[in-house]
């Protein structure tokens, strides 16, 4: 019974998210700012780059790059970390 | 270790793949690709050497103290390159009209020129080598715990 409840609230809240996304969702090929046009005019300008999404990745919106690349820094340091830890301690017991 | 003709084959193609990564990151400003991308090739070549080889002969290569000082490295030129422009704005590109990849193509389609980006080719490499190293050390570093190696610091 709690199961079923819990199943039925779970979709009417999917059902709520998901119909809300659908409604707020912009027409197909028409974005809702200007911004793109200006980047694709501008960036090999301003940027020297004729990779526009490369201008974008590290320079427009290069502080999402810089957390993408603390996200992997600590993924990488988490790792190492936790399997040498784990050497050591089936060596000490 | 796997047989003699994954190996010998191993040997031949590991040259290749390498080059391939790098040429990815060099043009991640000209064509498809970048840091991200090229530095996940050069581990793919990587996790082969892991494969055809034993773990050992690929642990007498690599170090992983070397291969953490690489990532590191790698991060501090990324943030380092962003700090730069901090006259300006974080992650201004301050190297557009100066000497060194400076040149600014023309607006429009055009084969492109391999001096132009600013700091764009020089954070590809930073986050190329970054991406390289912290792969291949996560790598290694699994292959050798799930084999009971120790791990060599």
């Amino acid at each position: 019974m709690r199961q079923v409840i819990g199943l039925i609230v779970l979709l009417v809240v999917i059902a709520f998210l998901v119909s809300g996304m659908l409604l707020s969702i912009h027409p197909f090929g028409y974005p809702p700012s200007d911004m793109d046009d200006y980047i694709i005019e501008n960036a090999q300008e301003e940027t020297g780059s004729n990779n526009v999404v490369t201008s974008v990745v590290f320079d427009y919106r290069g502080f999402d790059t810089l957390g993408e690349a603390t996200i992997l820094f600590t993924a990488v340091t988490g790792v190492l970390l936790l399997l040498r830890t784990a050497k050591r301690k089936e060596e000490n017991s | 270790m796997l047989s003699k003709i994954v190996r010998t084959v191993t040997n031949q193609l590991i040259l290749f793949i390498l080059i391939f990564g790098l040429y990815i990151i060099a043009h991640g400003h000209l064509t498809p690709g970048g840091g991200f991308q090229g530095g996940a090739v050069i581990v793919s070549g990587m996790v082969m050497l892991l494969v055809a080889f034993n773990h050992q002969e690929v642990k007498k290569v690599l170090r992983e103290r070397l291969l953490s000082i690489m990532e590191s490295t790698g991060a501090l030129i990324f943030i380092g390159l962003a700090f730069a422009g901090i006259g300006t704005a974080f992650f201004y590109n301050l190297l557009v009209g100066s000497p060194i990849f400076g040149r600014i193509p023309a607006t429009g389609p055009n084969p492109g020129d391999i001096w132009t980006g600013g700091v764009i080719p020089l954070m590809n490499f930073a986050v190329g080598l970054k991406v390289a190293a912290g792969l291949t050390a996560v790598v290694l570093a699994l292959a050798l715990f799930s084999s009971g190696e120790e791990i060599e610091e």
